[in-house]
């Protein structure tokens, strides 16, 4: 393993993998908790507008995705909480919209296209220096916003027992968003935009089965989405694969494996 | 020296979407006291809960609990026991983390020693030190009631707000629950606030009843309050009806 990393983009690739694999897995405990899958899958999808106007004005996409994703999530989260609508529905109409916007930005490029495919299955080696300094500046949010564990797991445990304990849960509320929506951005050069609901769902998926209590559910999700990710990126470049697929399936293998195991000793 | 009140309450009135939910409840009660809301389903007797508990703003009036505005009050100061146990049933949660979260108000990410020791101080109150470290979901009704007395108990309240405590409780004993809320009062010098529709438990273990049937219709001592005339008008029977432990409006 030692020798893969003294090629640079392997190196950067590895603590890519790291902090995106511990952090979209943090998050994913809430994801799976809430039942936000669809969520993730949007605001991903939702990324094509940043990539795709980005691509149009020739500029960096990483600031312009950070701003279409964060809208979106915002949105999302202002529609459910101000009108009769569900979630679902919501997510449904802000992610087509910013996808529509994406189509029609790709076809206003005169150039080749090519770059947004990078974006559609993710590709490790296009990882640079400043997406490292994203990933970084983010775990440093995260790890500031830890005292938000609590909060975010009260009200997802009960609501109104949250709200009776004064916590204020729309405003909460927005703040995951927000950093789901940070969250998806990290990933997406890596895993890319079709595959990146599942890497924020399968670790939280996947410790819940095998976790009495939420603490050891975010532990558990972490060392999953860690060691897939790591796993899947070393895999990956011993047998030439996509890397974004490739942890993916790693993970989706760990899950497999523990829903049998359990599903084994219940029946035993 | 006259007491200050722990609730009180000046013609607070609740209409949601153009339905008029509660109108003109007047409420003044000391801290120390023992008070039934009672009503029939629907009269209002949860969302005047939610009102004291700051959860929703009554559209007119005005409610000072322990003198503050509802939003202001310290977490603390308030024990609350719902009805309905709402919680998701998928998160997965221990009954200390449940319990100790009525303490912390925020859910435990680890539990120390020290807390472990109030979680079972408080579940021994209720003879239930056994329901600790079970998950919440294995829990059945009585007994998940039990963790969410202890939950309540974990610290010495000044208001305790019990939402139909009976409903579910099998085990455990009706009577059980009373005598153990009745000694909590007399330890903490609480207000433990009791809403049910059972007359025969607000007539024989509270000391204030209001009666509620969206409108105020009496509040005072249990034996004025529960007129027959009173509760023709809240519950449009008498109270020759309600004998033989059989509730019309369960």
């Amino acid at each position: 393993m030692i020798e893969i990393l003294q090629y640079p983009f392997m190196l950067r690739a590895l603590i890519a993998c790291l902090l995106i694999g511990g952090l979209a897995s943090y998050l994913s405990c809430f994801i799976v908790q809430r039942r936000m899958s669809f969520l993730g899958s949007g605001l991903a999808h939702s990324c094509l507008g940043g990539v795709a106007l980005a691509l149009w004005l020739d500029v960096e996409p990483l600031l312009l995705v950070s701003l279409f994703s964060v809208f979106v999530s915002l949105a999302i989260s202002w529609t459910t909480q101000n009108t009769q609508l569900e979630q679902d529905t919501s997510i449904g109409i802000f992610f087509s919209m910013a996808t529509a916007m994406g189509i029609i930005f790709l076809s206003l490029r005169t150039q080749y296209t090519g770059d947004a495919t990078t974006y559609l299955f993710g590709s490790i080696l296009s990882v640079q220096n400043s997406d490292l300094y994203f990933a970084g500046g983010f775990c440093l949010l995260l790890i500031l916003l830890f005292p938000m564990w609590s909060r975010w797991a009260y009200a997802g445990f009960d609501r109104d027992l949250a709200q009776a304990d004064r916590i204020c849960v729309k405003r909460d509320d927005y703040m995951l968003h927000f950093v789901l929506a940070l969250a998806v951005v990290l990933c997406l050069k890596v895993l890319g935009i079709i595959l990146l609901a599942a890497f924020l769902v399968i670790p939280g998926a996947s410790a819940r089965m095998i976790s009495k209590t939420f603490t050891s559910m975010t532990l558990k999700s972490i060392v999953i989405g860690i060691l897939s990710s790591v796993g899947g990126l070393y895999l990956s470049y011993i047998y030439d694969l996509p890397s974004g697929a490739t942890i993916i399936l790693v993970q989706s293998a760990i899950f497999i494996v523990i829903a049998l195991t359990m599903r084994l000793r219940r029946s035993n | 020296m006259k007491e200050a009140p722990a609730i009180e309450s000046y013609a607070i009135s609740l209409r949601m979407q153009n339905r008029s939910i509660l109108e003109s409840i007047d409420l003044s009660i000391p801290l120390n006291r023992f008070l039934s809301i009672v009503g029939p389903n629907g009269a209002g007797k949860s969302m005047l809960i939610k009102i004291i508990l700051g959860l929703v703003t009554p559209s007119s009036g005005k409610i000072l609990i322990l003198g503050q505005r509802p939003q202001a009050l310290i977490p603390c100061d308030v024990g609350y026991v719902p009805q309905r146990k709402a919680f998701d049933p998928r998160f997965p949660a221990k009954t200390e983390e449940l319990i100790l979260s009525g303490k912390t108000h925020r859910w435990p990410f680890f539990i120390r020693s020290e807390q472990k020791d109030e979680v079972r101080a408080a579940l021994s109150r209720l003879q239930s030190e056994h329901l600790y470290g079970k998950s919440v979901h294995e829990l059945s009704g009585g007994e998940l009631q039990r963790v969410f007395l202890a939950r309540a108990f974990i610290e010495a309240r000044k208001i305790l707000i019990l939402d139909e405590p009976a409903a579910g409780i099998d085990t455990f004993g009706e009577s059980d629950l009373y005598k153990i809320l009745e000694d909590y009062r007399e330890t903490t010098k609480a207000l433990v606030i009791l809403v049910t529709h059972d007359l025969e438990v607000a007539l024989h273990h509270s000391s204030d009843v209001l009666l509620i049937n969206k409108k105020q219709i009496a509040f005072g001592n249990p034996d004025e309050t529960l007129s027959q005339d009173n509760i023709h008008r809240a519950f449009g029977h008498s109270m020759h009806e309600h004998h033989g432990g059989h509730h019309l409006y369960d």
